[in-house]
């Protein structure tokens, strides 16, 4: 861990043109992720720009709800508004980290948290994530955490966040500002898949900054469920998580909202799938034949083959959680 | 006796949650200087070049030791040994140029701080040349042989010798068992960080606070390599933030931080970080074949039992794994071996309940299923295979109350409700099972000396060497030694965690309160007969005519048992003796010579209940209950805090804990607490401690068991014999990971 200069941002302008003038220049939050990256020698900026004190709290919008990037997981997560018409997101939030981390760690922060694949924290292993070009020690080596979904020959990491899987079921959308002007991204087209540039987890530029999230006004708030699968009960990442929207009338499906966690280097969304649930009934036979569609073309590694089946009865038990979402315990934890 | 037996919570427990104990990485001594150490990124090899020159060059870098430019140091390698090594050649940090194992201390770097120690460690670069390695247990089955034998093979001997014919035997019952389980590798975590803060005291003389299970150890360690004084070292431990046998052993921290104190004639404290904590010792990898046989009424008539263990390249660590069932179940058939696989990893170390964790998990569950072949309740095999007398030994045991842990913990979980038909119990989407398991400990033991004395306002002084790493030593050793005359607890000093206190060994084994409890005793006793003589002194002394037997101690008296009026207050005794304190030093130590036609352990019974969810396949353990047969129990609290931990450790052993080894990097990859699961709250549901009255007037002066691992070793098989019961399937691999149930 270097040395380094810190300041503290007056204005999203300020700070977008100091980080956009220094390349090793870089946002602070919360601090959860990128004070561990630091400390395995994985980043070492020499200039951090503190943005904390950014943030313009949760505001009703014409068309459904803005959340700022600065505000902390928790405040977001136990904000009435968010309760009442995003449960979703707040349970999704709930389940991830610890509540002392939750209560640090940011909004904007979330979407940029990196991988948690060990190779990438390992300064002394090849990983192109870290180091293009070097090799990935996870597809020959412990890759039970790993990608069944979208990964490439360069890189087979997850990404780890569990609101990230709610906001891409919710269709969110980020609004950003750069150097170059201020700009909307909607959120599937927001984080990438590894590919031949597994270094990049994002279309963030790097100056610029995540400022607000726009959830729409259909917040699924009668019938959703987040499911997380994992090795303990809390504080651990999900090996698999699915989030359900589900819009139902007369016990038929109008629409479905079906994001996976876990599986992939973003949260991942099928929409055949979900159009394929739409006008039937909402029943185990048609959730299953959904998940079908949603594994399709699924590749496992040598300790991860088990995801793909649990990926599947994770959706089905998921999306009956979503018909009575009281049936869902802390922690997103399978109904009882 | 009115301490003893009594629920007393820890004396130093405010301390603890304020955060006024100090730690040995706490103490903020004057111009302190601070050093990071560097670990090879490579497995096996050697060094071909070290450039330090961009770390020195960054300021408040003060010098970087490697083993070009470290000092010289004792000549040969018994000097390093400490009292735990195992047989070998011991590792000697910046010997030479040869990496031994992947995170290998390879430089210290000094700096004025902390963050600047730290930083430059990543300028440090090293050209290695690496050779082919060796780090999977799997992969070298073939290289077991024998362990070797040595200092610590005398608490550790090789398995017994077999007995009747194995094969005959097996081969004709008409049930038997075969079965194999693998276990990975497990580091202990402690919450403190590994740190030494060395104080230079000048003229050879070095005050090291130590993170250590045993101080004296440390202190030898230290005085050895260095070629100092014992008297001229002191090791100092007055709180351990949890050690799980980690600080069994000098770790390397403490060599460095001596090594730059002595050579920078400054202040060193070294930290390891949490990383850092998987670049020693850990439980190791181990492979068991076990062959089980019985005769159609559940008797056993063949014990096979075969255990394949790591160890490093330069070290042969031992445990006691291949013996167990036989301490357990009488046959006359028997065949165990304990093998040693070298391999290129740090030795491993002892870590809460070694060899017995690992072993019961694979009895227990052996007997489980040789329970369903027989279609037998388990509990009901175990009561038909009780040792009335040790079947390993052909010795009456010292005391064994393993019925009533059975019978009690049975009645409390309520395991009658239980329908054997595996997956037959179900609630809503969730599977239910039951299983049960023994357990079973050494009784240990270990001379202890311990300094007695009553100064001048009549109060308790106290002294031994031992530590407190966190099991409540403090609190205990004040309970018996306060009951030696009658005096409340605040009348008592109990001085320990310090080297130039008398004798004690490390810390482990759960040996602590029987061994300095009883010295305690011993001690007591020889101080009462010379307050006795010296209150004869006293003019007009009431008690000129008294023998020892005729006088007891209460509330700072020493009193007629038969006449309560007639007494001498101890203050006036201390006052004949011209106000001086009258004190004794005196040994305790296992009765060697009547226990040897003895066996002594403790014993427990652990009954667990999961929850497995019907399509997911995620477990919980919803409910367990231990009962422990462990003689007198002197602080019901304390002792149900160390089953209680016990028990959350097994369910983490089960279920959660391993550490990672990549099969081609060869090193670890879940180093942080964050990735090496244990359990945390919301896995932990409802857990029960039963104590069973057990009366042992042969073991000790105080008649006392140790309450630590005992705790640990059945809940594993426990888990395991339900999540069968639940599902209908074995999984043998700890930790057992859901999805390997889909």
């Amino acid at each position: 861990m270097n040395d380094f200069n810190y300041h503290k941002a007056a204005t999203i302008d300020e700070a977008v043109n100091v980080v956009n003038e220094n390349p090793r220049a870089a946002y602070l939050a919360g601090g959860t992720n990128i004070i561990d990256l630091w400390k395995y020698n994985i980043i070492s900026p020499e200039l951090l720009m503190d943005v904390n004190q950014l943030g313009e709290g949760i505001i009703e919008t014409s068309d459904g709800i803005r959340l700022s990037a600065f505000i902390t997981n928790s405040a977001t997560a136990w904000h009435p508004l968010i309760e009442e018409r995003y449960p979703l997101l707040s349970k999704a939030i709930l389940a991830g980290a610890s509540a002392q981390i939750r209560n640090m760690a940011t909004n904007g922060g979330n979407l940029l948290q990196r991988t948690r694949c060990y190779y990438f924290y390992d300064p002394n292993v090849p990983c192109n994530k870290r180091e293009p070009g070097s090799g990935c020690s996870a597809k020959e080596g412990y890759n039970r955490i790993h990608a069944i979904l979208g990964a490439s020959e360069q890189c087979i990491a997850v990404f780890p966040s569990d609101m990230c899987v709610a906001l891409a079921a919710l269709g969110a959308v980020l609004n950003v500002s750069g150097s170059a002007g201020n700009r909307s991204i909607s959120f599937n087209d927001f984080h990438r898949l590894p590919g031949d540039t597994p270094q990049l987890d994002n279309n963030l530029l790097h100056d610029e900054i995540i400022t607000s999230i726009d959830l729409p006004s259909k917040g699924f708030a009668t019938n959703y469920s987040y499911l997380k699968l994992r090795d303990r009960h809390s504080y651990a990442f999900a090996l698999v998580s699915v989030a359900t929207g589900l819009d139902l009338e007369d016990n038929i499906i109008k629409e479905a909202r079906i994001a996976l966690g876990g599986v992939a280097h973003k949260p991942w969304r099928v929409i055949a799938a979900e159009e394929y649930l739409v006008g039937k009934a909402p029943t185990a036979e048609n959730f299953a034949i959904a998940a079908e569609i949603i594994l399709q073309g699924a590749i496992s590694f040598k300790y991860n083959a088990f995801k793909i089946e649990l990926s599947k009865r994770a959706i089905v038990r998921n999306c009956l959680m979503a018909l009575d979402p009281s049936s869902q315990l802390p922690g997103s934890q399978p109904s009882a | 006796m009115t301490q003893i037996g009594k629920a007393i919570s820890r004396l130093e427990g405010w301390q603890k949650v304020t955060g006024s104990a100090k730690y040995a990485g706490d103490y903020n001594v004057p111009d302190l200087l601070y050093g990071y150490v560097v670990n090879s990124t490579i497995t096996k090899g050697h060094i071909i070049s070290i450039d330090t020159s961009d770390a020195l060059a960054l300021p408040g870098v003060i010098k970087v030791f490697t083993h070009q430019n470290r000092p010289g140091l004792a000549w040969f390698d018994i000097m390093y040994t400490d009292m735990d090594a195992p047989p070998g050649t011991v590792f000697k940090p910046l010997h030479d140029n040869e990496i031994k194992y992947n995170g290998q201390p390879v430089a210290l770097i000094v700096a004025e701080r902390f963050e600047i120690a730290r930083e430059a460690s990543a300028l440090i670069k090293i050209k290695y040349e690496e050779m082919h390695f060796e780090t999977r247990l799997d992969r070298n089955i073939e290289k077991g042989r024998n362990a070797k034998k040595g200092l610590a093979t005398a608490l550790k001997p090789p398995p017994p010798k077999p007995k009747g014919d194995f094969s005959l035997a097996y081969d004709e019952s008409p049930f038997k068992v075969a079965t194999e389980y693998r276990h990975s590798t497990e580091h202990h975590n402690p919450m403190e960080l590994f740190a030494t803060t060395t104080v230079y005291e000048g003229d050879g003389k070095l005050t090291i606070y130590d993170k250590t299970q045993g101080t004296i150890n440390s202190q030898i360690y230290v005085a050895n390599i260095f070629g100092l004084h014992f008297k001229d070292v002191r090791v100092l431990a007055p709180f351990v933030g949890g050690g799980f046998g980690s600080g069994l052993r000098p770790q390397y921290q403490l060599f460095f931080s001596v090594m730059a104190a002595l050579e920078l004639k400054r202040n060193v404290r070294v930290t390891l970080d949490r990383k850092q904590m998987y670049s020693f010792g850990h439980r190791p990898q181990v492979i068991q074949k076990l062959r089980f046989a019985a005769e159609t009424n559940g008797k056993l008539t063949a014990l096979s039992h075969l255990a394949l263990s790591e160890t490093s390249q330069f070290e042969d660590y031992a445990e006691l794994v291949a013996e167990w069932s036989h301490k357990l179940y009488p046959a006359n058939n028997t065949l165990f071996s304990y093998k040693l696989v070298p391999l290129d990893l740090y030795t491993p170390i002892d870590m809460r309940a070694p060899g017995g964790s690992t072993a019961l998990h694979a009895i227990e569950c052996t007997m489980d299923e040789l329970a369903y072949q027989l279609k037998m309740d388990p509990l009901e095999l175990r009561l038909k295979n009780y040792a009335e007398i040790d079947p390993s030994t052909d010795k009456p045991f010292t005391s064994k109350a393993l019925k009533d842990c059975y019978l009690k913990a049975a009645e409390k979980f309520g395991w009658n409700e239980r329908n054997p038909e595996p997956g037959s119990m179900t609630h809503g989407n969730k599977l239910i099972g039951y299983g049960m398991a023994t357990g079973i400990w050494d009784a240990y033991q270990f001379p202890a000396r311990v300094e007695i004395g009553v100064n001048a306002e009549g109060k308790l002084l106290v002294n031994n060497a031992t530590t407190d790493i966190g099991t409540g030593t403090l609190t205990v050793m004040t309970q018996i030694a306060a009951d030696q005359f009658g005096l409340s607890l605040d009348e008592v000093t109990f001085g320990y965690g310090d080297s130039k206190k008398p004798f004690s060994m490390f810390q482990g084994g759960s040996a602590m309160t029987a061994s300095t409890g009883s010295a305690i005793v011993i001690a007591a006793n020889v101080l009462k007969k010379k307050l006795l003589d010296k209150a004869k002194e006293i003019t007009n002394s009431p008690l000129k005519d008294a023998e020892l037997k005729d006088v007891m101690f209460t509330h700072g008296r020493m009193y007629l048992k038969n006449q309560v009026e007639v007494y001498v207050m101890l203050t006036d005794i201390v006052q004949a003796n011209k106000g001086k304190t009258i004190k004794t030093t005196n040994l305790g130590a296992p009765h060697m010579f009547d226990l040897r036609k003895y066996s002594k352990m403790t014993h427990s019974a652990a009954f667990v209940e999961v929850e497995i969810d019907k399509d997911l396949k995620t477990i919980t353990v919803t409910r367990a209950v231990t009962a422990v047969a462990a003689g007198k129990i002197i602080n019901p609290k304390t002792a149900t805090s160390q089953i209680t931990g016990s028990m959350v450790w097994g369910i983490s052993k089960a279920l959660y804990e391993e550490t990672i080894l990549d099969e081609n990097l060869g090193k670890y990859m879940n180093m942080n607490l964050g990735e090496y699961h244990i359990p945390v709250h919301a896995d932990i549901k409802q857990l029960e401690v039963i104590f069973v009255e057990e009366k042992d007037e042969l073991i000790n002066e105080l008649g006392v068991k140790g309450v630590g691992e005992i705790g640990l070793v059945a809940i594993p098989a426990a888990i395991a014999n339900a999540i069968f019961h639940a599902t209908g399937k074995r999984i043998n691999n700890l930790p057992i990971h859901f999805d390997e149930l889909l």
